[in-house]
C-alpha cells in the first residue's frame, strides 16, 4: 500500500509541476490561434483554428528583422561567451596565480549587480563609444551577465578534469592551446552545451537593455518589439498578435533545447582516467 | 640510449621541502625501481624527472646535458600513469597516434609505429575502440603503447599496476620486463609500492625514505647488505625482525646479547671501545630455523600465532622483548599456539646494526 501511494503521490508532483510550467504557454498557443471576439472568451480547448494573428505579425514589415536582430545578438553572445570563458577557465583552473581566487570572486561579484543598477553607466559607455542604436551596444552589455556564470560553470567542471589527462598531453608534447582545443573541449560537451544554451536564453529574453540602448524599429530585438506592438487604437490591446509572436519567438528555443539535449550527458570522461 | 645524472636534485612545495637533495646516476639501458614508504616523494622525484614539476635545486641531466628547464617533449620521454591517463573521447589508435601526429610525423610513419606497438603489447583488436570499451589490464597497456610509439629516451612508469588485480599484475609486470628486453638501451625508471615488482623488474633499486636516497643497489645487494634499519625492514616480506642488543665481547667476530636471545656470535669485526654499547641485532623471518628438539638455539619463546600460507608457515614467537619474532618456516610446519619452541639461525645471516640505524659491515677480510 505505502508503495502505491508513493508512486501516486510521485505522479501526481510531476503532474502539477508540467501543468504549472507548460500551461502558460499552452494557453498562449490556444489565444494565438482565436480570433475576434473569441479572444476574450476563457477555453481549455481549441475551438477553432485561424492563423491570422501569426499571418498579422510576420506581414508587419519590421517583426521578421527584430528575430533577425535578436538570433544574430545571442549567437554572437553566446560564441563570444564561450570562446572568452573557455580560455579564461583554463587559466583560472589549471595555472597556478597569485589572486587566482579573488579574481574567481570578482568575476562572480560582477553578476551581483542588477541590471538597472549598471543601466545609467553602461548606457554612457555606449553612447561614448557611439554604439547607441546598434547591436554591439547589446552584444557588448549581455556579456555582463554572460560571462560571469560562463566562466564560472566551465571552470568548475574543467578543474574537475582529470589532471593526469593534461599532464599526459604534455609529456604528449601538447602545448596549452592543444590542451585545450584538443583534449579538454571535446571533453567539455556537456559543460559546453548548457551555459551556451542558458546565455542564449538569457541574450534572447534581455528587455532592459534592449529598450535603453536601442531606439530604432528596424534594430530592436524581439522582447522589446512584441512588447510595443499596438493595435489598431490606443485603446486596443492586441491579445492575439502579441501571443503569436511569443509563440513564434519561444519556438526557437524549444528547438534549441531539443537538439542540444542529447549532447547534454554526462560520462563524456568515462575510461579515461581510473576512478 | 640515455644516461641520467641527478645532483642534489631538491623540490620543495613552497615552505615545504619533498625532496632534500637526490644523488643519482643512471646507466644508459637500466632498469631503475624507486620504492618506499608512502609519501616518501617517489612520485614527485618520477615527476621532476619527467618535467612535470619544476626543480627547485640541483641538477638534472640526460645524455650529459642539463634539462632543469626543458619541456617533457624535449627532453625525449615518455610516461605512463597510474590511473592510465588515456584520452576519453579517443580511440585507441589515436591515443597512442597523439603525440606523433604532434610531431608532425608523416600518416604512414604513425601507421607503422602504432601498429608495430599494438602488435607488441597485443591490443591491434582493440585499436578501433574508446578507452571505456576496455578493461582494466587493456587500458594500461594501451597507455603503455601510446608511450612506446614516442621512441622515448627515458620510459618512466608511476606506479601502472597497483589499478590490476592480482593476476593480471603478475602478466602485465612479465610483459613489462618482456619489454624492457626487447628495447635495448632504453632506460626505465619504475615507481611502486610492490616489492615483488621491485625486485623482479630492477636492475637497480633505489630506496627512498622522507625525501633522502637510503640506498642504491642490486635487488640482491639490498637484500644480502642492507646498509641501514630503514633499508633491512622495507625489503624483504614479512619484515626483518630488529631486536635491541649489547655488545658483550669485540674483535674478530663479535659476541652479542640480544633482548630476550641467547649470547651469540656475530662474524663482524668491533673496535674494543664498542664493548657494552647498544646495538639492534637484525635477522630474516627466513633464516630462522627450528632448532633440534632439546637444542637451545638463539630464541626461546612461546608460540603466540600460526600462519599456514601452504609453501611456508608463519610463526610468532613471544621471546620476552617488545615485539613478537616472526619466523618463516618452509612448508606446513605442526606447531600449535603456546607450545614452547627454540629458534636458530646461521652466523652469517645476522644484521648488526649501530645505535645511529647503520649496518656494522662484516669487514674485509685480510689476506690470510
Ligand atoms: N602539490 C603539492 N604541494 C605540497 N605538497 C605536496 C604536493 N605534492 C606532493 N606533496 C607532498 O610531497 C610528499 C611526497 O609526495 P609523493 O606523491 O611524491 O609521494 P609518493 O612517494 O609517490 O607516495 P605514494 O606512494 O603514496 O604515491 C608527500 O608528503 C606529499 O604530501
Ligand atoms: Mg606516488
Amino acid at each position: 500500500m505505502p508503495a502505491v501511494l508513493r508512486q501516486t503521490g510521485f505522479w501526481a508532483l510531476v503532474a502539477f509541476i508540467v501543468l504549472f510550467s507548460v500551461f502558460p504557454f499552452y494557453y498562449a498557443i490556444l489565444t494565438s490561434l482565436k480570433s475576434g471576439t473569441a479572444l476574450f472568451r476563457v477555453d481549455y480547448l481549441p475551438t477553432s483554428v485561424s492563423f491570422a494573428n501569426y499571418a498579422g505579425v510576420l506581414s508587419n514589415g519590421v517583426f521578421p528583422l527584430n528575430v533577425l536582430n535578436s538570433v544574430i545578438v545571442a549567437s554572437v553572445v553566446v560564441a563570444i561567451s564561450l570562446f572568452l570563458a573557455v580560455t579564461a577557465a583554463y587559466a583560472l583552473s589549471r595555472v597556478n596565480f597569485a589572486g587566482r581566487s579573488l579574481l574567481l570572486l570578482t568575476i562572480l561579484a560582477v553578476s551581483m549587480f542588477p541590471q538597472i543598477a549598471v543601466l545609467a553607466g553602461l548606457f554612457e559607455i555606449v553612447r561614448a563609444a557611439g554604439a547607441y542604436n546598434s547591436l554591439l551596444s547589446l552584444i557588448f552589455a549581455y556579456m555582463i551577465f554572460t560571462l560571469p556564470f560562463t566562466v564560472w560553470v566551465l571552470t568548475t567542471f574543467m578543474r574537475d578534469l582529470p589532471v593526469e589527462i593534461e599532464e599526459a598531453a604534455i609529456v604528449d608534447g601538447a602545448s596549452p592551446f592543444t590542451i585545450v582545443t584538443r583534449v579538454f573541449l571535446p571533453l567539455m560537451w556537456p559543460a559546453l552545451v548548457t551555459t551556451g544554451l542558458l546565455a542564449f536564453i538569457a541574450a534572447w529574453n534581455e528587455f532592459l537593455f534592449a529598450l535603453t540602448f536601442v531606439s530604432n524599429n528596424d534594430t530592436r530585438t524581439v522582447p522589446v518589439a512584441i512588447a510595443l506592438l499596438s493595435g489598431a487604437s490606443e485603446q486596443e490591446v492586441p491579445w492575439g498578435t502579441i501571443m503569436a509572436a511569443s509563440v513564434i519567438v519561444t519556438v526557437p528555443l524549444i528547438a534549441l533545447v531539443l537538439i542540444f539535449q542529447r549532447k547534454i550527458i554526462s560520462g563524456l570522461t568515462a575510461g579515461g582516467v581510473k576512478g | 640510449m640515455a644516461t641520467l645524472k641527478l645532483t642534489g636534485v631538491r623540490k620543495a612545495y613552497g615552505a615545504v621541502e619533498v625532496l632534500h637533495g637526490i644523488d643519482l646516476d643512471i646507466r644508459s639501458g637500466e632498469f631503475v625501481v624507486f620504492v618506499g614508504p608512502s609519501g616518501c616523494g617517489k612520485s614527485t622525484l618520477l615527476r621532476v624527472i619527467a618535467g612535470l614539476e619544476d626543480i627547485t635545486g640541483g641538477t638534472l641531466e640526460i645524455d650529459g646535458e642539463v634539462v632543469n628547464a626543458m619541456s617533457p617533449k624535449r627532453r625525449g620521454i615518455a610516461m605512463v600513469f597510474q590511473s592510465y591517463a588515456l584520452y576519453p573521447h579517443m580511440s585507441v589508435y589515436d591515443n597512442m597516434a597523439f603525440g606523433l601526429t604532434l610531431e608532425k610525423a608523416g600518416k604512414a610513419e604513425i601507421d607503422r609505429r602504432v601498429r608495430e606497438a599494438a602488435r607488441l603489447l597485443q591490443i591491434e583488436p582493440y585499436l578501433d575502440r574508446l578507452p571505456k570499451q576496455l578493461s582494466g589490464g587493456q587500458r594500461q597497456r594501451v597507455a603503455i603503447g601510446r608511450a612506446i610509439t614516442r621512441d622515448p629516451r627515458v620510459f618512466l612508469f608511476d606506479e601502472p599496476l597497483s589499478n590490476l588485480d592480482a593476476a593480471l599484475r603478475v602478466q602485465t609486470r612479465i610483459e613489462i620486463a618482456r619489454l624492457h628486453e626487447g628495447m635495448e638501451g632504453t632506460t626505465m625508471i619504475y615507481v611502486t609500492h610492490d616489492q615483488v615488482e621491485a625486485m623482479t623488474l630492477a636492475d637497480r633499486i633505489v630506496v627512498l625514505n622522507k625525501g633522502h636516497v637510503e640506498q642504491v643497489g642490486s635487488p640482491m645487494e639490498l637484500y644480502a647488505r642492507p646498509d641501514n634499519l630503514f633499508v633491512a625492514q622495507f625489503i624483504g616480506s614479512p619484515a626483518m625482525n630488529v631486536l635491541p642488543a649489547t655488545i658483550e665481547a669485540t674483535g674478530e667476530t663479535t659476541r652479542v646479547k640480544p633482548q630476550g636471545g641467547a649470547l651469540v656470535s656475530v662474524p663482524v669485526s668491533t673496535p674494543t671501545a664498542a664493548i657494552r654499547q647498544a646495538v639492534h641485532l637484525g635477522v630474516r623471518p627466513e633464516d630462522l630455523t627450528l632448532a633440534p628438539a632439546g637444542g637451545d638455539g638463539l630464541f626461546r619463546g612461546v608460540v603466540t600465532l600460526v600462519e599456514k600460507l601452504g609453501e611456508v608457515t608463519l610463526v610468532y614467537l613471544d621471546t620476552g622483548g617488545e615485539k613478537p619474532l616472526t619466523a618463516k618456516l618452509a612448508g606446513d610446519v605442526p606447531l600449535e599456539r603456546g607450545t614452547t619452541i627454540a629458534l636458530s639461525a646461521r652466523p652469517e645471516a645476522l644484521h648488526l646494526f649501530g645505535s645511529d640505524g647503520r649496518a656494522i659491515r662484516q669487514r674485509m677480510r685480510l689476506a690470510a
